[in-house]
């Protein structure tokens, strides 16, 4: 397993998908510089009563789950010991990366006084009772992991390249301004080269315990995004309020991680029009069920046991949105347990799809839609806070997207093709 | 192909879901929360309020500057001749409102931080900017290091943390006892001092517990025969008598044990010295680098391994 098991993607980074994301993503910058002129109230619908809005609910708490992709990977690869994903993992981690980092940059949007963040790291605040603490610091942890787990990616390029582009530009640059580009800079790109060089086997060799750390670290902070709730007992309705919500999101997290690993492979093969990886991904497909069924287990009996089955049945407003997350998540997970449909793509890809949604609504369900803080409040996203969360996903494509065409991410074809010889025809009818 | 068997299926559960189950049983062992009747807190007694709001005019008088505060224009107001804050805000730490069933039927209330014995603001404030002073009970926030996550306000029963929806440099807004104003200066809060009928009674909490229920014994009828705030959410500071249902003045019924204990109780059990996720990053640690060496071996790329180059790629 070496750096020449991935490739980059040959194809032109300029195309009407880009214009379109860079739009959405520039919307959404201009919007988050006016909440930051403006303050929050000016963008946003949240008010005292719905203090926490779609910021922390999608992009926090879902979009936390939905990057979950790498440490789904991580753990099939390096605990469950399967190492033919190998090749997978690398564009999981991309994706993670990008889902981590925009995370952490909307809860910079999200809070009222980000420039107070520097009491996360004075002993003397911390706040070991509280799981938002806990969530942060780990969050912080996870990004810095995963971007060391891209290094790699990085240092493999920063070796082999040529500097083309920067060459050209900078040409360009200094004989507009009629200078002579000076020796100095090619030395220095030199030496930028010498040091990827020498960095990437000591990287290497301790890669390995920062890729356990970044299956630790998420296990954490999973759970402890459900952690964050326990305190509204009195807020968050009984159909979601346990003191398993941190087991529940756990278990959430693995299951949205591996059908969004399924999904992202699907997506981009489509998308950059490579063979499917349907073997890797009916492999991966069949681990799903087991994690969804311990989940609904979980529900179930702790609903039956804290006498709520009655609630979770009556057909109200909450009770109706408690079962359609169950019956996503379990209908997904029922196509699953099917062996001929995990090997049809177009089966996986709708499962996945099932199972993603059921998974985001129960994190949806339990930050905003099971939340009443009482009478008389109420919440719908504004135009310009749905905005803003739909930037930041769309510059995490965008990201994505030029990313894969830069550096080597995605799976050589040719070592996939090795593994899987004949499934790339079969997956693509 | 290796099939995914149910034996590793429980495998890795095991190690990631292990650590959390295991440390459950330990829940028992978190510090017990006690009630400290020497703090100090009020008692407001909504059949003495008139409704003259001078509590409310007070508290925005002495507090405006240290604590942030604002006057809050009406609609009809156009020359902002009055302070009309319609509910607790970002401008207004404390209010009186009237709750009318009925021409007979009918009460004041007036909100305002309920100081709880043990509040689930402090409890999930990730950088202690909410507080409870030991001594006085006194439950206080400090801008300067609060990041403005909100947190508290999701957390609070009572909804009394408020945030400043409106402006560029927000911050949250709750009552503090006066503790850096009125009561620094004259030793008493600002509402409790102004009210022209003794609706707000200040002092220890033990006191106030005596004088309510002296009110209750000796006034038979005239009280609903419950002190509110005496044992919700494992007591607060601020104590409520009425003659009307609290939960139709906007108290909310609530249980006695604190939200706080149940979530810190589960926060303590996970994380107990930290030892669940140590013991879990060791155990990933061994399983990973067991199942690398054995990849090593037996695989065609087995050569690099040899050659020294550990290979684990990213
Ligand atoms: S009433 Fe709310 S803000 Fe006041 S101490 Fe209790 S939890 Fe904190
Ligand atoms: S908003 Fe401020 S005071 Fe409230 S929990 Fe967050 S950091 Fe603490
Ligand atoms: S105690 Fe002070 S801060 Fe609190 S409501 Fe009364 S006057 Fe306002």
């Amino acid at each position: 397993m070496g750096h020449d098991e991935y490739q980059k993607h040959d194809a032109k980074i300029l195309t009407p998908t880009f214009i379109v994301l860079l739009t959405l993503t520039l919307i959404g910058f201009a919007l988050i510089a006016v909440r930051f002129i403006k303050g929050i109230g000016a963008v946003t619908n949240m008010s005292d009563g719905y203090p926490w809005g779609i910021w922390i609910t999608y992009d926090v708490a879902t979009g936390t789950a939905i990057a979950c992709g790498g440490y789904a990977m991580a753990i099939l690869i390096y605990i469950r010991n399967h190492m033919h994903y190998h090749p997978m993992i690398r564009s999981a981690i991309l994706t993670s990366m990008f889902g981590y980092g925009l995370a952490g940059f909307s809860v910079m949007v999200d809070v009222g006084r980000p420039w107070n963040s520097y009491n996360f790291f004075i002993p003397s605040k911390w706040q070991a009772n509280s799981a938002m603490f806990e969530v942060a610091l780990c969050v912080m942890a996870y990004t810095t992991v995963l971007l060391l787990e891209f290094l790699p990616a990085v240092l493999t390029t920063l070796e082999k390249t040529e500097w083309k582009t920067l060459q050209l530009l900078l040409d360009m640059l200094y004989s507009r301004m009629g200078m002579k580009r000076p020796e100095r800079i090619g030395e220095r790109l030199d030496k930028v080269k010498e040091v990827a060089a020498w960095l990437k086997p000591r990287l290497d060799k301790v890669l390995i315990f920062v890729i356990v750390l970044g299956i630790t670290l998420p296990t954490m902070h999973q759970s402890s995004l459900g952690s964050l709730l326990l305190i509204a007992s009195t807020k968050l309705h009984p159909l979601w309020h346990t003191g398993f919500l941190p087991l529940l999101f756990l278990i959430n997290c693995m299951f949205i991680g591996y059908s969004i690993a399924i999904l992202e492979s699907v997506i981009s093969c489509y998308a950059f029009k490579r063979p499917f990886e349907t073997k890797e991904l009916s492999g991966m497909a069949r681990i799903i069920p087991w994690l969804t069924v311990i989940w609904l287990a979980v529900v179930i009996g702790d609903l039956a046991w804290r006498g709520q089955l009655g609630a979770a049945l009556s057909f109200d407003f909450y009770s109706r949105f408690f079962l359609l997350e169950f019956c996503l998540v379990a209908g997904g997970s029922l196509l699953l347990f099917s062996g001929r449909k995990r090997e049809s793509i177009r089966w996986l890809f709708a499962s996945a799809v099932l199972i993603v949604l059921g998974g985001a609504l129960y994190r949806f369900n339990v930050y905003l839609i099971g939340f009443n803080p009482g009478k008389g409040w109420h919440y719908f996203p504004s135009l310009a806070e749905l905005m803003i969360t739909v930037g930041i996903v769309a510059f995490e494509i965008l990201g994505y997207q030029v990313l894969v065409k830069i550096l080597p991410v995605l799976p050589k074809l040719h070592t996939r093709q090795q593994i899987d010889a004949g499934h790339a025809a079969e997956g693509k009818a | 192909m290796r099939k995914p068997s149910r034996r590793d299926f429980l495998k890795i559960m095991g190690a990631t879901g292990a650590a959390l189950l295991a440390g459950r049983a330990g829940a028992e062992a978190s510090e017990e929360h006690h009630v400290n009747n020497e703090t100090i807190g009020m008692l407001y007694d909504a059949t003495k309020c008139v409704g003259c709001k001078a509590c409310m005019s007070a508290c925005k008088r002495v507090n405006s500057d240290y604590g942030s505060l604002s006057y809050e224009q009406a609609k009809f107001d156009s020359d902002g001749l009055w302070d009309a804050p319609e509910d607790l805000s970002g401008s207004t730490r404390t209010l009186i409102k009237l709750f009318k069933e009925s021409d007979k039927q009918w009460s004041y209330v007036k909100y305002s931080c309920m100081h709880c014995q043990k509040p689930s603001c402090v409890s999930v404030c990730p950088v202690s900017a909410m507080t409870r002073d030991k001594m006085t009970g006194t439950v206080d926030y400090n801008k300067d290091a609060c990041i403005g996550c909100r947190y508290c306000q999701v957390a609070c029963a009572f909804n009394i943390p408020k945030f400043q929806w409106e402006k560029a440099i927000p911050q949250i807004v709750k009552c503090d006892l006066c503790k850096n104003t009125n009561l620094l200066k004259k030793g008493i809060t600002a509402c409790a001092e102004v009210c022209p009928v003794g609706a707000i009674m200040f002092g220890k909490r033990k006191d106030l517990l005596e004088e309510a229920n002296k009110r209750l014994s000796e006034n038979p009828g005239k009280y609903l025969n419950h002190i509110y705030g005496e044992k919700e959410v494992g007591g607060t500071n601020h104590l409520y008598l009425s003659a009307m249902q609290f939960n139709k003045l906007g108290l909310p019924v609530l249980a006695n044990e604190a939200p706080a204990e149940f979530s810190e109780k589960i926060q303590h059990t996970i994380y107990k010295g930290f030892i669940a996720p140590v013991a879990l990053y060791g155990t990933l640690c061994f399983v990973a680098l067991k199942n690398m060496k054995g990849h090593g071996t037996d695989d065609k790329h087995s050569e690099k391994e040899e050659k020294g180059e550990s290979d684990h790629g990213a």
